[in-house]
């Protein structure tokens, strides 16, 4: 039977890799994601966990030894943040287009410089394109369900693709939370034993990672992006899956009162259960708002949003990282994009906020509220806006 | 392989990009890359085989009578045979095509 207890976010989503039963876990340790592989290099000396725990130099080595490991069809696990995400950058790619199936926790970070610890989304938005599977959590309990998912769509002979699951740094990682622990005996079959399809055998050699010349090239990456578009709905059947099963349910896009709504505040992370603080507040104001919460962000649930999104009229976008010299914040700039085109242009204002661990206060989101609403009802020419700065 | 490398479309790759057949390595035409060729002056060499255990494809091959040659499906052209030859027995030539 499942416990509620009382953890940090970080123990859960190790907590989640030792129900999973990983064999191999190959991790540096880098704030704020220190605490997930502390416990598990301590469950393995122990020998409360059957895994390698391979201690390396760098992330760059980290994600690199999470190759050999999944490659070698072993259930793999990393997690990183900031800085060490991007020293894993090249590993990526490969990663995804060797379609291994790794699960990575990463606590977002924002990055250097200033040298700054704290959490924001710059770490995740410049690995949007790296092929992997991305998804946000938003507190303890998505942290650990999500992460025990993520073994599952990883592995699905349907998709296997490293999978990216994401938390704020602080904001979720070091937050002590109540949650309902599910136990050996719940999870029961949920995850099937690891079976890779080709794994390296000296009995059955196969080239893993061979070049491709111009020839072949195209034709290699239009296979990978064919086969990551679709995995979306293994990922839905996943998350209904578990939620059939353990009765808490997740999807690609979520909403929170947004029937009726004429105004949608969009955002993604754990700044979303702050923005529903606001939105009660406002409702109880009588503004017809209400909120979108972005969960998966590769494959992007375009129809999912579109959808979420239809009835309303005016858009507030919320980042926590900026696109230098870009169009503002990267999750704007992918929601414009899944709008353009479609019959009822809607205006779309967007905020850039909560950098480097700085806070952002339901009030904060009832200013976007009505400062969007502002520029929106002007016509202003205006970006977006940096929330809370000094100017 | 059944198709030619031209002939594959993206539904014809497989996952992870994996090759399946052993060895496949030996059908890419390297020779491809060569503008010049090394050429064997039969009267110097002494058959001390220094060019076969050099040459990094490896492409160099003896014949029935024990002198070396290179294949030419291989071989690039890089000169390292002719460079590590000790009688100076291997000159390299801009191939004419």
């Amino acid at each position: 039977m499942s416990k509620r207890v009382g953890t940090e976010a970080s123990f859960a989503i190790a907590d989640a890799a030792i129900l999973a039963d990983v064999d191999v876990v190959a991790a540096y340790p880098i704030t704020p994601q220190t605490h997930i592989v502390e416990h598990l290099s301590e469950v393995v000396a122990d020998g409360e966990l059957n895994a390698e725990f391979i201690c390396v130099e760098s992330e760059h080595s980290a994600m690199s030894a999470c190759l050999g490991s999944a490659a070698a069809g072993a259930r793999t696990f990393t997690a990183t943040a900031g800085q060490g995400l991007e020293l894993m950058h090249e590993v990526l790619y490969i990663a995804s287009s060797m379609r291994l199936p790794i699960v990575m926790a990463v606590s977002n970070r924002a990055l250097s410089g200033p040298l700054n610890v704290w959490g924001d989304h710059s770490d995740v938005m410049a690995t949007r394109d790296c092929g992997w599977i991305q998804y946000f959590t938003e507190n303890a309990q998505e942290v650990f369900d999500l992460s025990l998912c993520a073994f599952k769509i990883a592995e699905d002979p349907n998709v296997l693709f490293p999978v990216m699951v994401h938390m704020d740094g602080f904001n979720v990682s070091h937050v002590v939370e109540p949650l309902e622990m599910l136990e050996k005996d719940d999870i029961g079959d949920f995850i099937p034993p690891m079976n890779f399809p080709h794994p390296l055998d000296p009995n059955k050699p196969v080239t893993m990672g061979a070049f491709a010349p111009p020839v072949l090239y195209t034709e290699c990456r239009k296979s990978q992006e064919e086969a990551l578009r679709p995995s979306k709905q293994t990922i839905i059947k996943v998350w209904n899956e578990f939620g059939e099963r353990f009765g808490r349910q997740y999807k690609p896009v979520e909403t929170y009162k947004t029937e009726d709504a004429d105004t949608l505040l969009i955002a993604i992370g754990s700044f979303t259960e702050t923005a529903t603080v606001a939105v009660d507040t406002l409702r109880a104001k009588g503004e017809k708002v209400g909120l979108v919460r972005m969960r998966l962000w590769r494959p992007f649930p375009f129809d999912e949003l579109r959808d979420a999104v239809k009835d309303a009229e005016k858009l507030i976008v919320f980042d926590r990282c900026i696109s230098y010299g870009g169009p503002g914040g990267p999750l704007c700039s992918e929601i414009k994009s899944a709008l353009y085109g479609s019959k009822e242009q809607k205006p779309v204002v967007n905020f850039i906020g909560g950098l480097g661990g700085r806070d952002i206060t339901p009030e904060q989101f009832e200013q976007m509220f009505s400062r969007g609403r502002e520029i929106i009802d002007n016509n202003l020419d205006i970006q977006y806006e940096t929330i809370g700065v000094r100017e | 392989m059944a198709k030619k490398d031209f002939e594959m479309t993206w539904k014809d790759i497989t996952v992870g990009c994996i090759i399946h057949e052993p060895g496949s390595a030996a059908q890419y035409k390297t020779g491809d890359w060569r503008s010049q060729v090394p050429v064997w002056d039969k009267a110097k060499c002494v058959k001390c085989g220094r060019c076969f255990g050099f040459c990094p494809e490896p492409c160099i091959v003896q014949d029935e009578e024990g002198y070396y040659e290179a294949d030419l499906y291989w071989c690039k052209g890089c000169g390292i045979c002719a460079h590590e030859c000790p009688k100076g027995a291997i000159t390299i030539e801009q191939e004419e095509k």
